[in-house]
């Protein structure tokens, strides 16, 4: 899933400062369960808000609405009859969902409420670790299912380089120690008896699917209309 | 046990004190209370295993947030004792009530009254 983490609530405050009715809208997918952008985070911002610019002596009104997702034209079309009230929307859904919900709506300032951070996995409530890049050409097949491009720091398809030690990478995040990632799929092809695999060289990987070739489109012809 | 202890406490009952999220703590500020705590079981105790412990990082939330907009963290608390411990539970409510009134009536409530004047 999309894993964002929560904008810290000084900011929000500062997008915020002078207006009036502001809408706080949530998406009930990935922000949901990365307990960033759902109903309850939905609650808890517009309660915040709400007791702030009371105790600044400002009447301001905060509504809160959470959408099924909002990166889908149905579900935003939901709001279309209301959100022209509002001077000021906070999305909490993904970047995605926030740049879907502008281009849509031109008549008010859409704000982040998140900050997005990755495509990534729940290890546990609370922890959420990065998976994948989204390179557009999966190679997991050859890999022992660990991805090279998400989890070495280099993003190397024939690894490890010389800064494996130990089956930690050569680089860190701060203090915190990362493994590396080509140790990972060394140790899961041994586990699978099939280290084989490994001496089989990984050929230049075509990178114009990557985000570096510019936005990306999938266009399936089966399904449009 | 006649224990007295401040008529200012409001009981709000839960089956656990689990069940609170951090958006009763917020909402009852909203809703102009000066002060919340919780009363929860023994850490290690709970019925449920981890209610407690839930509930103190609630209120951890929701002191970051009151600090946040201005409200004072303070005016929320995590206290544990055993369910059969009456004199400790009085004297929790007093200790909380005085640390209340040191810190003064919730601002939003002040807030309102001035713009009222
Ligand atoms: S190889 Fe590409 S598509 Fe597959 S997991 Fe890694 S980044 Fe994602
Ligand atoms: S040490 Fe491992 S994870 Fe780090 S850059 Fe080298 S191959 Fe990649």
């Amino acid at each position: 899933m999309i894993v964002a983490d929560k904008k810290p609530i000084e900011e929000i405050i500062e997008y915020l400062k002078g207006k009036q009715n502001i809408l706080i809208l949530g998406c009930n997918e990935c922000v949901t369960v990365c307990e960033a952008g759902g109903k309850k985070e939905v609650g808890v911002l517009a309660s915040a808000l709400r007791m702030y610019f009371q105790n600044q002596g400002e009447d301001v009104k905060i509504d809160e609405v959470t959408l099924e997702r909002q990166c889908d034209h149905e579900y935003l079309e939901e709001i279309r009859d209301r959100v022209d009230q509002y001077d000021a929307v906070v999305s909490l859904a993904c970047g995605v969902g926030v740049q879907f919900m502008a281009e849509k709506y031109h008549s008010t300032h859409i704000y982040p409420g998140v900050n997005t951070c990755f495509l990534g996995a729940t290890e546990e409530r609370g922890l959420w670790t990065e998976r994948c890049q989204a390179c557009g050409q999966c190679i997991l097949a050859t890999t022992g299912g660990i991805c090279p491009v998400s989890r070495c720091a280099k993003r190397l398809l024939n690894g490890p380089c010389g800064g494996s030690t130990t089956g930690k990478c050569e680089v860190k995040k701060g203090d915190e120690e990362i493994d590396c990632g080509w140790q990972l799929i060394v140790d899961r092809l041994q586990a699978l008896d099939r280290l084989d695999e490994y001496e089989t060289l990984c050929p230049v990987k075509d990178w114009s699917t990557d985000r570096a070739g510019g936005p990306r489109k999938v266009i399936r012809e089966d399904l449009k209309q | 046990m006649r224990l007295q202890y401040p008529t200012n406490i409001k009981v709000v009952r839960v089956p656990c004190t689990g069940k609170v999220d951090v958006l009763y703590i917020l909402h009852s500020f909203e809703k102009g209370a000066d002060g919340v705590y919780l009363v929860g079981c023994l850490e290690g105790g709970c019925h449920y295993n981890s209610g407690n412990l839930k509930a103190r990082k609630r209120v951890e939330q929701a002191r970051k947030i009151l600090d946040t907009i201005g409200i004072g963290g303070e005016r929320v608390r995590m206290y544990n004792l055993s369910s059969s411990d009456g004199p400790l539970f009085a004297k929790y409510a007093t200790e909380m009530d005085e640390k209340i009134r040191e810190m003064g009536p919730n601002p939003i409530k002040l807030a309102k009254k001035k713009k009222a004047a």
